[in-house]
């Protein structure tokens, strides 16, 4: 396979929006760099910019890789991206209300009624409920790879609770720190505002008659991976970061436990899955959540963002049908390309999955993180054939798309710099009519040869992502 | 603020002050082992530590005998024992942890410094360089961290019950050190030159050696160490000193329901600030330092009710 390199073009020259870059790499002498990047390494561990790595000793942290060349994006591509992703993410938030109110879409058989309504994603509780401003996923996280010249594909599209914006924002403070000259050569357009416009969406969507919400975000605790994340964004808004147990309803009412008494909350940012928010109506078992806070949801006494039932528009047997949302609810064509996807649950795209498993991506419906995935032509016969047992025992449970040749981009490595692939999610951010995202996104970069798998889970780095302002 | 985060800061000082205190405890009894003395005079204010903290079971458990170095390895870096210093250390870094979004960058940064450089550090290790200079690292260290506290925190109510957790550990501490400390010196009676050198140690492990001739310019007697450790009010690890802070910042976190923990605080302060040590003496100092241990207990329970963890639920 062919694939797109992000610096360099098919016959080697330097693409014109690296030409600087490329520059300074080649007149830096390999000790600099060297000595930088040990830099990196060690104040990541010293500040702690850890995740936490499900399967691994209870508590234990890792450092995610952090690749010091960046991924540069033109202008003009960006302009294209963001107007897709706007138009996609507006679709999607249309497509949940109209879910959870009047299923226009389902009455008009552009989706099967059946793929929705009995997703194990749909959440009977929202029906009929009015979130502040018709807006379900307040912030959104699309996978996007390139495939070549001005190919873009969306890979997901994460609408429950996508992590990850504080490698974006760590990974620009690293690069100012290490590399300011390259910043002065650079137009490149600045991201560090992310958590105001967050704040900002926040308090836009806060409860009916409430003027100067109080916000917070709760996070499942100190073992979650993300956590570093919770506490950086709380931290940078200038909210509480608290957990379920900081939190009780009374009459509806949600309140926090504070040294001063109780203190009544507005507006929650929750970066804890539907099925712990709430043991009385989810799960009963968690601990995490908070009990009637659901019903205080109902009642309008308090926003979560994300909405509770948002995992039914980006699973991942949804997925296929976002394109037929944006022309049914905008009446526009999609600017953004979906991967074709082959729904197992079909029969006749079940038989061409198992007769083609060798070239495909098989992916877990309801799977994330980059667990329970067949890449086909990285795999074994023992892997493929254990993918075909598990496909003809829940084909409903699967879907497949050809394997992309992902982009890729010169990167660190242990012989030096060699291509590795990437992909990007930007962070977009809605409320009401309005839709907007900080430049660019965090850049994932699969770190071993041949990888086409990017998660952190999956020992994946980053890169700082530059969008070039003309 | 969150109780939950107050709770976290409150013991997240408390382990750190618990670390600094350890050190110097285990730090006076190291200089005062190498004076000349019996086995059994030496094993004996060992056994004391482990007895102080009522860890005699659990020391039993995995060591047979009682000496220095087995002593040593159980509260320095024995990482199944919940009081030693390297449990502490891990404590307040875990606690620190789950506030670390209230913390600034720099305490952050010092408490998580702390905590990798002590978990890289081998018994062995330490034992090959010198405890001493071991002692000194976990002191500066928790210099460090208050240090950062001081000069990088906006002193809101983060700041206070911070400052909360380090008194009551303190003053909770330095009771400890004199308990243990005074009746084995007391019992030895003699005078001369190894009681100078062991109450001078006394004194320096809380760093009270050159206080102590400034404010008495006189020699080292038992009664004015005690008086000077618990009695003076400008002695920043004295009883009195930190019960005057104490009544200070309850002051300024009060709710409605602190009412009764400031009362007893008050007190506790009453006795200290208008107490003679003559007094104190005569009554019996051992018996005089476990009731205030004790009240200092209920003092921290009260505080852990009243704000910490609140049971109340009415809105």
């Amino acid at each position: 396979m062919n694939f797109y390199n992000e610096m360099y073009d098919a016959n080697g020259g330097v693409r014109a929006h690296y030409k600087e870059y490329e520059d300074w790499l080649k007149a830096t002498p390999p000790e600099r760099i060297e000595r930088k990047r040990a830099e990196a390494d060690l104040a990541f561990h010293r500040v702690g910019i850890t995740f936490a790595v499900y399967g691994e000793e209870a508590g234990k942290e890792r450092l995610i890789p952090f690749d010091i060349i960046p991924r540069v994006i033109p202008s003009a591509e960006w302009k294209a991206l963001q107007s897709g992703l706007r138009q996609r993410v507006k679709a999607l938030n249309m497509f949940l209300w109209d879910v959870y109110h009047d299923q226009e879409i389902l009455k008009a058989g552009v989706i099967p009624a059946e793929q929705v309504l009995n997703n194990a994603q749909y959440r009977a509780v929202m029906q009929g409920v009015d979130v502040p401003g018709g807006i379900y996923a307040h912030i959104t996280g699309v996978d996007i790879v390139r495939a070549g010249e001005g190919e873009f594909y969306v890979l997901e599209d994460n609408l429950r609770v996508p992590s990850g914006v504080s490698y974006m924002l760590e990974d620009r403070k690293m690069m100012m720190r290490l590399f300011p000259e390259l910043f002065a050569k650079h137009k490149v357009a600045p991201v560090q505002h992310y958590p105001d416009m967050l704040l900002e969406k926040l308090r836009a969507v806060a409860p009916k008659g409430v003027t100067d919400p109080t916000v917070v975000v709760l996070t499942p605790g100190a073992y979650n991976s993300a956590y570093f994340e919770h506490t950086f964004l709380a931290q940078q808004m200038g909210v509480e970061l608290v957990e379920g147990r900081d939190l009780f309803v009374k009459d509806e009412v949600v309140y926090m436990r504070t040294t001063q008494g109780p203190q009544r909350v507005d507006v929650i940012y929750r970066r804890l899955d539907d099925d712990f928010m709430d043991p009385t109506v989810f799960r009963a078992d968690s601990s995490l959540g908070v009990p009637g806070i659901i019903r205080a949801y109902q009642a309008g006494n308090v926003t979560l963002a994300n909405a509770v039932g948002t995992g039914v528009a980006d699973d991942k047997s949804i997925y296929p049908y976002v394109p037929d949302m944006i022309r049914f609810y905008l009446g526009e064509e999609p600017k953004l390309n979906n991967v074709p996807t082959y729904m197992c649950r079909k029969k006749d795209d079940l038989a061409y999955v198992l007769d083609h498993l060798p070239e495909l991506v098989v992916k877990e419906v309801h799977g994330a993180g980059g667990y329970g995935m067949l890449v086909g032509p990285a795999s074994t016969k023992e892997q493929i054939e254990h993918f075909r047992q598990l496909l003809i025992a829940k084909p409903d449970g699967y879907i497949a798309q050809p394997t992309l040749a992902l982009s890729n981009c010169p990167t660190f490595v242990e012989e030096g710099i060699a291509p590795r692939h990437l992909d990007l999610r930007p962070f977009v951010l809605s409320s009401g009519e309005c839709v907007n995202m900080a430049p660019g996104g965090l850049t994932r970069v699969a770190l071993t040869k041949g990888s086409l798998v990017v998660n952190s889970s999956q020992g994946g780095g980053t890169k700082d992502t530059w969008v070039l302002e003309d | 603020m969150l109780s939950r985060t107050a709770d976290h800061l409150f013991w997240m000082s408390r382990y750190i002050e618990r670390a600094e205190n350890l050190a110097r405890l285990l730090d006076v009894t190291w200089q005062m082992s190498l004076v000349p003395q019996s086995e059994e005079a030496a094993n004996q204010s060992w056994n004391a530590i482990i007895a102080l903290n009522s860890l005699d079971e659990a020391f039993a458990k995995k060591y047979a005998t009682v000496n220095g170095e087995n002593v040593l390895k159980f509260m320095v870096s024995d990482p199944d024992n919940f009081s030693s210093i390297h449990s502490c250390l891990r404590l307040a870094r875990e606690n620190a942890h789950a506030v670390r979004g209230t913390l600034t960058t720099e305490m952050w940064e010092t408490l998580n410094a702390t905590w990798l450089e002590a978990k890289e550090k081998s018994f062995e290790q330490l034992l090959g360089a010198g405890v001493g200079d071991y002692f000194e690292w976990v002191k500066m260290r928790s210099s460090l961290s208050r240090g950062t506290t001081l000069g990088t925190l906006l002193q809101d109510e983060a700041f206070h019950f911070i400052r909360l957790g380090t008194l009551l550990e303190r003053a909770d501490n330095t009771a400890r050190i004199l308990d243990v400390k005074y009746h084995v010196l007391r019992s030895h009676g003699d005078e001369g030159a190894t009681d100078f050198y062991e109450w001078g140690a006394l004194l320096r492990s809380v760093s009270a050696f050159e206080v102590y001739r400034k404010v008495y310019r006189d020699v080292i007697t038992p009664d004015r160490v005690a008086e000077l450790l618990i009695l003076n009010k400008d002695m920043p690890r004295s009883l009195h000193f930190c019960l005057n802070s104490v009544i200070k910042v309850l002051d300024l976190i009060a709710n409605r329901q602190s009412g009764e923990t400031a009362r007893q605080a008050g007190l506790l302060h009453a006795q200290l600030h208008y107490g003679r040590i003559e007094d104190i003496l005569a009554h019996g100092l051992h018996e005089w330092l476990t009731d205030f241990m004790d009240r200092i207990y209920l003092l921290g329970d009260g505080i852990s009710k009243d704000f910490l963890v609140p049971m109340a639920e009415a809105a």
